[in-house]
């Protein structure tokens, strides 16, 4: 990416386009191109650089951006019929951020419907496949994002993470993809899923493009009130420096000896240790006692803010609307009528079961015993992490339990389909930074990924050691051979 | 119609009332839009308070200030930490599906508001308030139901304006009392600047819950809680709530049915009607299911923030009411009229009375005088043509014995009808100023024509004198008739 500075913008979003369409009509991994816009928007950069103008830091770099993030200037449909012609008055934070920088956003990312799922087989706009293996899944809910970088259309897109949505396609597409503190980037214009465990991250070919890119979407926002204040590390630093001699890394062992993870992702996951104790790190085993719970805490409050989140699609101001039947308009009321007809066609099976789970889940009567506990749990989570950062700076272990599967292997069981998170509601759950970096191809061709926790705002620290391992290794240059 | 009984009630009225206030802020509760009554349906909103997808929440520092000064007002406990809940339910009005609220830990505690009691206004009443919370007001359904077809339209502008929901402790045991503690409140609050209170605007709203507490040969009953909802005036609350007394008393002659077999309903208020109606509950009311808003942080209130409030408060009416007893010694029922009228009026008063010399009088001429005239004239104090400087002048020569009390309403009239100032509406009505010789003549000359009056006076008749001054004021009526009291009994002492 360097070598931008050099070369027209014009012909890098020409190049861009070329890609796209070569590898689009496989993968479908966009629900909006704006190749109009985009070489607009590149003539005028490579305009403002004759002219000597001052240019940002992605000036002229292609981005493409997950369809849950506002676009003034494209549709938003956050995977879903509910939201199919929706276009927002204004433009997410990240997203003005992004222009500001001089990036050029290319289009939308297909996601699983309202970032819920871990295949973007749930998309109202039909799956995206994964570009190692078309019969397999990029991951999800960001699947779209992971897609389009793995194939080569862009160098940097952007996901959104609230259970592992960066990490896991990350990892199944074989690219970098970070998820930050909790609060790091502006939730402003993200359409919300679970508003304490949403974050927006940077997903890249390699570690140094990922930090460049958080170095433009993080920082404070005065809109979001769950947004930090506290200024941004210098992330590009951190990539390029790589040194962790003396790192303390701890290995999880609740996760690396967990025994529903693929021996292939444990292989690559030690190798990775090795690489790191090689590099200077110290390498100790950690213990997070409570990570059993993670997922059963996560399917409780996810789906309880999500619920929440999802009430303002009624079909009364914007967005997909039913007009009710006779039948049904007569036996409710016209009111719920429309209502229940909106909802029921609006949103798909995924979406509507996590709004019944908690809707259930926060009815008096089953409010302590789910939700509270939930919090509960959730706290304890929290203070596992906290005790381990007592003793150690990182936190290593699997992304996935698996390499992508089979597209349609698991949309059917839903418990299947959750169990995907396992190794990555945590950092959710804590508020903690997490990325996943490739870590290996296994017997199939398949991409395979390492994690690295850190403490709150200890995304320097996970880059460092990220780039420590990029620059020994060379997983994270190679690329789908389709 | 019910008639009331005018026997002494057989039962007691329970009363607690649920008050929603505006707050006077600049913007909305949760975003920049301007917080303005009265704009062009839809002019005043932006993604934050349309719900829109993506858009968040930041709480205005305004709001919380002004809650904070209306809870210490109402002598509330401010807890350290407050924080924000949604109250879920679905209706066109409320786009997010869910308003922001607080649920179990509201901004202001367990305070309570004095008020007079409405049968003594030497006494006060105590009403305890259980708590005051922020949340965000909704928007307007505007529906027309004309020809059959339902078309609704809704207006989001009041969308995230500011809401203090003041709920009261049970506590008020009449009709009159609920009115008396809504007056009382909306003094507070307008005095404050926390809001405008203006029930035909909407910036106060009035819920009240009432049921009664029956005597039965000595064991009390309590009839079931109904809530009370549109009423559109301090008047129909007190109304709504007298009829839904008697109403409740008949049902349970009928019935039998008390608050333990009995859940609590909600009616309507038919203002035409005068009649309390069954209201269809909104089907999903049954269950909010509250959550702390994950968009939000807790409020942490500084001790020092609280203190700096309290201390910013000012004057309270309450204590203004007790001053002006003391400090210009006028009756509690007059501090209590002066009061109630609002800060520019009391203003008013006590420049009069500093200028007067004499409290009460100035008490007198602005309870009576002056606020029967702004009546009249429909009038605010503010626009009066009379200035406290001008009234206090006039008093003050009321009180210096250079004019009556008569013809001292004489200038006040024509200072009110042509504008004129005191000097020169004296001098207009031709009130000049006797001197002492001239009543001394004046009294001589009378007490010789009436020979009766001196021997009467004499024989220990005093009163006998008063009939000399009424002819005197015939003869000069700028004569003043202190001065003309006293020239007489000098004068006839000498005789
Ligand atoms: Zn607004």
């Amino acid at each position: 990416m360097q070598a931008t500075r050099e070369v027209a913008a014009e012909q890098i979003v020409a190049a861009s386009f070329a890609s796209i369409r070569q590898s689009e009509p496989q993968i479908r991994a966009f629900t909006h191109l704006a190749e109009e816009t985009a070489m607009e928007a590149a003539r005028q950069i490579d305009r403002k650089r004759e002219r000597g103008d001052p240019l940002g830091p992605l000036a002229g770099i292609p981005v493409a951006v997950k369809d849950v993030l506002c676009t003034r200037d494209m549709p938003t449909t956050c995977g879903s019929r509910m939201l199919r012609d929706f276009r927002p008055p204004y433009d997410s934070t990240v997203v003005h951020k992004l222009r500001a920088a001089d990036a050029i956003l290319v289009g939308k990312t297909n996601m699983d419907e309202f970032a819920m799922g871990a295949s973007t087989e749930t998309s109202h706009f039909g799956i995206t496949r994964n570009p190692w293996d078309h019969e397999r899944t990029p991951g999800g809910s960001s699947g779209g994002a992971a897609a389009v970088v793995a194939a080569g259309n862009v160098p940097l897109s952007i996901g959104s993470d609230t259970g592992g949505s960066i990490r896991q396609p990350a990892a199944f597409c074989g690219i970098t993809g970070l998820k930050p503190t909790y609060g790091r980037c502006s939730r402003y214009g993200l359409i919300a899923f679970a508003s304490s465990l949403d974050q927006v991250g940077p997903m890249a070919w390699s570690v140094a493009d990922a930090a460049l890119l958080m170095q433009v979407i993080g920082g404070f926002d005065p809109r979001d009130s769950t947004s930090l204040e506290i200024s941004s590390d210098d992330y590009a630093a951190a990539a390029t420096d790589g040194d962790i001699r003396g790192l303390r890394i701890g290995v999880i062992r609740e996760a690396v000896d967990h025994e529903g993870l693929d021996p292939d992702i444990r292989s690559a996951v030690l190798a990775a240790l090795a690489t790191f104790r090689d590099a200077g790190a110290r390498i100790v085993d950690v213990h997070l006692p409570h990570s059993e719970y993670g997922v059963p805490a996560y399917y409780v409050v996810a789906p309880c803010e999500a619920s929440s989140n999802l009430s303002r699609y009624d079909g009364a101001h914007y967005g997909f609307r039913a007009e009710p039947n006779a039948e049904l308009a007569a036996a409710s009321g016209p009111l719920l009528a429309t209502y229940c007809r909106t909802r029921g066609e609006g949103f798909g099976a995924e979406v509507k079961r996590r709004i019944l789970l908690g809707t259930y889940a926060l009815s008096t009567g089953y409010f302590d015993a789910y939700y509270l506990k939930a919090l509960k749990v959730r706290r304890l989570i929290r203070a596992d992490y906290d005790a381990a950062f007592q003793s150690v700076d990182l936190l290593v272990g699997p992304a996935t339990p698996s390499p992508a599967f089979r597209l349609g292997e698991k949309v059917d069981d839903p418990l299947q389909m959750y169990l995907c998170d396992l190794f990555t509601v945590g950092a959710n759950l804590a508020g903690i930074p997490a990325i996943s970096v490739p870590a290996g191809i296994n017997p199939s061709g398949l991409p395979v990924g390492v994690q690295l926790q850190g403490p709150p705002l200890g995304e320097s620290t996970l880059l460092r050691a990220a780039a420590a391992l990029q620059a020994r290794t060379d997983f994270h240059l190679q690329r789908p051979q389709r | 119609m019910i008639a009331h009984s005018t026997d002494p009630m057989p039962y007691q009225t329970v009363i607690g009332l649920e008050v929603h206030v505006q707050l006077k802020t600049r913007s909305k509760l949760f975003c920049r839009c301007e917080n303005r009554f009265g704009a062009a349906p839809n002019t005043q909103t932006c993604p934050v308070c349309l719900g829109l997808p993506g858009a968040l929440p930041v709480i205005n520092q305004q709001a919380l200030e002004l809650a904070i000064r209306a809870g210490l007002a109402l002598n509330c406990e401010i807890p350290p930490l407050t924080k924000w809940d949604r109250k879920q339910y679905f209706y066109p009005d409320l786009p997010k599906g869910y308003q922001i609220s607080q649920f179990d830990l509201p901004i202001c505690a367990s305070g309570h508001l004095e008020i007079v009691d409405p049968e003594d206004a030497s006494a006060t009443r105590r009403i305890g308030i259980t708590r005051a919370h922020l949340e965000e007001d909704a928007g307007k359904s505007i529906h027309d139901e004309a020809a059959g077809r339902t078309d609704s339209r809704i207006d989001l502008n009041r969308c995230g304006t500011p809401l203090l929901e003041i709920v009261s402790e049970p506590d008020l045991r009449s009709a009159a009392e609920a009115r008396v503690y809504l007056s009382e409140l909306k003094l507070l609050l307008t005095h404050l600047g926390v809001s405008d209170c203006e029930m035909q605007e909407g910036s106060l709203r009035v819920d009240a819950n009432v049921n009664l507490w029956i005597d039965v040969s000595g064991e009390q009953v309590a009839t079931p809680i109904v809530e009370i909802k549109n009423m559109n005036s301090f008047r129909s609350v007190e109304r709504a709530i007298l009829y839904e007394a008697d109403r409740q008393f008949l049902a349970w002659q009928e019935n039998g049915k008390t608050i333990r077999t009995e859940p609590k309903t909600t009616r309507g208020w038919d203002d035409a009607r005068e009649s309390t109606f069954p209201q269809r509950e909104k089907e999903e009311s049954a269950d909010y299911r509250y959550f702390p808003d994950p968009d939000l942080l807790p409020v942490r209130i500084p001790r020092a923030q609280v203190e700096a409030a309290r201390e910013n408060l000012g004057e309270l009416p309450a204590a203004t009411r007790t001053r002006l007893e003391h400090e210009y010694k006028i009756k509690p029922y007059d501090a209590d009229v002066i009061v109630n009228q609002g800060p520019a009026m009391i203003r008013y008063f006590e420049t009069v009375a500093g200028l007067a010399g004499d409290g009460r009088r100035a008490g007198n001429w602005v309870q009576q005088d002056v606020l029967r005239m702004l009546k009249d004239r429909g009038e605010t104090i503010e626009s009066f043509p009379v200035s406290a400087a001008a009234l206090g002048d006039l008093l003050a020569r009321v009180v210096a014995g250079s004019l009556d009390n008569t013809r001292a309403r004489d200038v006040f009239t024509a200072m009110l009808e042509k504008g004129q100032d005191v000097a020169s509406a004296i001098a207009a009505l031709g009130i000049a100023t006797v001197d002492a010789g001239a009543v001394d003549s004046l009294c001589r000359e009378l007490l010789e024509a009436n020979p009766q009056v001196v021997e009467d006076f004499r024989g220990g008749k005093q009163q006998a004198i008063g009939s000399l001054i009424g002819q005197a004021k015939q003869k000069n009526p700028n004569a003043n008739p202190q001065a003309v009291r006293e020239a007489l009994l000098r004068i006839v002492a000498t005789m």
